[in-house]
């Protein structure tokens, strides 16, 4: 196999992934808590749309190396993740999602 | 000496695989929120899904992912003993996760719920099957490290086998904290 | 310097990592599935040749004109556009091989067998081919409408092949992007890699989509779901949605090599560089992303609704406009060039207006209302076939005549391949044009006859005959291939004074490829003053040396084929022996000690 540089970039330490991780806790037990609080129902899809996105992000971004490597992976892999969502929406609203219902 | 992008071979089209993945669970997740509420039979999400126990399965993978980037950084500085270790208790929590979903199907199909049933059904069990599917693959791939450890063969020098790894299993970890919110925590 | 004798016993084509040699096999393969598609084709055309025949049964019909499509689509022209990514792409890059040349073998396996396989229907007692149409609508595709094992060749093998396809997408991406000769600028890049790295990212985009629907088609036929059918609250109608979100980016990588190969082709022979490069290139990428937005316009007929109608009408009008700059591009290049009408000319120049007409239906079906008539009748068939036969098929011909010289070392016989254009080119338009007017004139797709009153008999006729003239070019075709075997004249490095890098090392390529890589200064290197340094001082010059072989990628294939007889025989452990073939074919591959 050649060598080939991996693109250098700066290696997070323990303490970063350690931070990470409590951060993605701390969010799973807001969405939990969010699903249970019945206070929170009338913004219970975005809120959770929201925190999903932000676990999603921290994870790609920080366990899967993405904000310190190449741009060119946020394109190859944000491309299709972008392709991905419009297809969902598209699909949904085909399937009568987004009809206001009386 | 080539013109690239500088970027390894086997990164760059590990990422553009993970990228095609996204496309195959886009069209899973789509399918289970077109055909919501569209089960003309019961048991029905609220009935029959678990809050409780699958916030402990999303918790296990997410932890597992953190084992996972230690079990790179292990690797990534020679420290063989605990990459072995990382790379066990990755591959453990894995299996946990499968043994819930395991567990999980089963008390679904004893309440009724199974693929031929209604709809829920079936886009429940196929799209979270396929998840469980890559988890799987991802235990076999992960135990095949540490065996390779185990025989002293795992070392700086091939880190990028542990990186590509990691990358399968952390998105692999993304899928279901997308799936947790979408199937589970929107009803 | 001597070209290396490359070894040639069946092991050494059954390990092959060579891209040249895996190009070669895809070439003869699809051409093979080409060619039994072409006799499909045959026997729909004297079927109706005239009205109330009795050439096949109805069930036979529908069988071959499913077969015919999918074979066409999946078995013939996606891997001939292959072959061509594969021998040439690495030579015009200025690479030794591709990134991943074992995974490459194994893309190649895993098509002949997925073809086979789909192709074994023929041969089973009653021969149950597919036949729901190469698109499969549900719910005609429930195990409640189509019980035999028709279906289910269709889904296991399209799974197959569709591995095939994404192994390939990654791979080309890969290559074309990180192979490059030192100074070969993307957009330096020949317009034919271009064209297969954007087919490469329609492929690894738009097959998970196809895969996942044929999942659910099997999960209906085999485990009692109900995804497609309305019994339970199933729809249909996801299936078409699910298909042609595959399907029509699908159709542009069927197109975009065609375009790659004639914008090679046509600047070679005008001696002139192709006009517009730079548009021609953005063209072809935005024509990839734009074709993921207008799949629903084989649907409207479905009743979508107007918000939906327009909104796909709207895209798929737009979506003319990049192809349509294309073709001025083409044009513009041939324009004011010193023409050398070679064979290759001929298809490409074919191509041109063959393609531009396929285009003028299609924008007519952009129009809901005027595509409520044409839909799913014989005018539809016209279009396909204008920019799939007009199109891709005279646009690989082009290529064929263009690089055979550099695959076998010797030339297509001109005189042959100018008759074997004119006789496709005439038989090509006497087969699909009448078909405009006999869909107009009311006549659907896929009917196994059609009673006289219609009024469409002899253009039936007219089409029949355009159909075995069609025949008759591919022999012609087929007996130039014979003869140049051995009275070919031999072609040299450059027999055409092209531009780009394949043409600077010998016809065949020793395995090497390049004896020293070249230093790029321009998108035209042989025509360029500007391109000084062919061999940079300190070069060494490499040993010529035979890539290494494997067998795990052949290993790996097989088991593909296995797991899907499971399903198809009602056994599970054939499903672990299939398992166990593949993963045993992955790690020995994943071990094995493989030199790029």
């Amino acid at each position: 196999m050649r060598e080939s540089p991996a693109g250098e970039h700066a290696h997070p330490t323990a303490g970063v992934y350690l931070r990470v991780a409590a951060v993605l806790v701390i969010l799973t037990v807001i969405e939990v808590g969010v699903f249970y609080v019945p206070a929170f129902h009338p913004v219970l899809v975005p809120t959770l749309l929201f925190l999903s996105a932000l676990k999603f992000t921290l994870v790609v971004m920080f366990y899967m190396h993405l904000k310190m490597d190449s741009r060119f992976f946020t394109f190859l892999f944000g491309g299709p993740l972008l392709l991905a969502f419009v297809m969902t929406m598209g699909l949904m609203f085909l399937f009568g999602a987004f009809v206001l219902k009386k | 000496m080539t013109t690239s992008l500088g970027l390894d071979n086997r990164k760059m089209a590990f990422w553009a695989f993970i990228g095609s993945e996204c496309l195959l669970f886009a069209s899973l997740i789509s399918t289970y929120l077109i055909y919501k509420g569209r089960s003309v039979v019961g048991p029905y999400p609220h009935e029959i899904l678990n809050i409780p126990f699958t916030s402990v399965s999303t918790f296990d993978l997410l932890m597992s992912s953190l084992m996972m980037v230690l079990a790179l950084a292990a690797v990534q500085r020679g420290d063989l003993k605990w990459a072995k270790m990382w790379l066990f208790l990755t591959a453990l929590l894995g299996m946990f996760f499968l043994a819930g979903q395991v567990y999980e199907f089963t008390s679904f199909v004893h309440e009724g719920l199974t693929l031929q049933r209604n709809l829920f059904g079936a886009t429940f069990f196929v799209l979270t099957g396929t998840h469980g599917a890559h988890v799987t693959v991802g235990v076999i791939w992960l135990l095949t490290l540490w065996w390779r450890a185990l025989r002293g063969k795992l070392g700086k020098g091939n880190a990028l086998t542990v990186e590509i790894c990691g990358l399968y299993w952390h998105f692999v970890d993304v899928v279901w904290i997308v799936i947790f919110t979408v199937v589970y925590l929107i009803q | 310097m001597s070209a290396a004798k490359a070894v040639s016993t069946w092991k050494s084509w059954l390990t092959t990592t060579d891209h040249k040699r895996i190009g070669l096999l895809y070439f003869w393969t699809a051409f093979a599935f080409f060619l039994i598609g072409g006799l499909e084709a045959l026997l729909i055309r004297a079927q109706l040749a005239r009205p109330g025949n009795t050439v096949v049964s109805a069930e036979t019909f529908n069988q071959l004109f499913t077969m015919h499509g999918t074979t066409m689509v999946f078995l013939a022209l996606m891997p001939l556009s292959a072959a061509f990514f594969n021998y040439i792409v690495p030579l015009q890059i200025g690479a030794r091989d591709v990134a991943f040349p074992r995974l490459n073998a194994f893309s190649y396996w895993v098509f002949l067998l997925g073809g086979l396989f789909l192709n074994a229907s023929w041969l089973l007692p009653n021969h149950p081919a597919p036949d729901a149409g190469w698109f499969g609508y549900a719910n005609l595709t429930s195990r409640e409408f189509s019980p035999g094992p028709n279906i289910d060749f269709w889904l296991l093998g399209l799974q197959i092949l569709g591995v095939a396809s994404l192994a390939a997408g990654f791979n080309f991406i890969v290559t074309i992007l990180n192979l490059r000769a030192p100074g070969m600028k993307m957009m330096r890049l020949p317009v034919f890699s271009w064209m297969t790295l954007v087919t490469s990212f329609l492929i690894i985009t738009a097959f998970p989509v196809i895969t996942v629907a044929l999942v659910l088609l099997m999960f209906d036929r085999f485990f009692g779901t109900h995804f497609y059918l309305p019994s339970a609250g199933g729809d249909p109608v996801l299936w078409q949605h699910l298909f042609w979100i595959f399907g029509h980016p699908e159709v542009y990588i069927l197109i975009l090599p065609a375009m790659g190969i004639i914008s090679e082709v046509l600047p070679t022979f005008a001696r002139k560089p192709l006009f517009g490069y730079t548009v021609v290139v953005y063209s072809g990428v935005l024509i990839g992303f734009m074709g993921w937005g207008v799949w629903s316009h084989h649907m409207f007929s479905v009743g979508l609704g107007p918000i939906a109608d327009s909104v796909f009408s709207a895209t798929t009008m737009l979506i003319a406009v990049p192809t349509g700059v294309k073709i001025f591009n083409w044009l513009a290049t041939l324009w004011g060039g010193q023409i050398r009408a070679t064979s290759a000319l001929h298809f490409a120049v074919g191509f041109i207006a063959l393609f531009t007409i396929g285009g003028l239906s299609g924008v007519m079906h952009a129009s809901p209302p005027a595509d409520l008539q044409q839909t799913d009748t014989y005018f539809v068939v016209a279009h396909i076939h204008y920019v799939l036969f007009g199109g891709t098929v005279f646009g690989l011909f082009a290529g064929m005549y263009y690089w055979w010289p550099k695959m076998t070392g010797r030339l297509l016989g001109e005189a042959l391949g100018k008759l074997h254009f004119w006789l496709m080119f005439v038989g090509m338009n006497l087969a699909f044009f009448p078909m405009h007017f006999i869909g107009l004139l009311g006549m659907p797709r896929r009917i196994y006859t059609y009673g006289p009153e219609l009024g469409v008999a002899k253009l039936n006729l007219v089409s029949t005959v355009g159909a075995f003239l069609i025949a008759v070019s591919i022999l012609v075709f087929l007996v130039n291939l014979w003869r140049t075997r051995t009275r070919g004249k031999v072609a040299g490095n450059d027999p055409w004074g092209g531009a780009t890098l394949e043409w600077t090392i010998p016809s065949p390529p020793p395995p090497h490829n390049f004896d020293v890589i070249p230093t790029v200064a321009s998108r035209l290197p042989r025509w360029s003053m500007t391109q000084l340094k062919a061999i940079p001082e300190d070069a060494e010059l490499e040993k010529p040396h035979a890539p290494v072989g494997s067998w795990w990628p052949l290993v790996a294939a097989l088991g593909l084929p296995v797991l899907a007889l499971a399903p198809l025989t009602h056994t599970l452990w054939v499903a672990f022996l299939g398992a166990a073939i593949l993963i045993t074919g992955i790690y020995r591959w994943a071990f094995e000690p493989f030199e790029v």
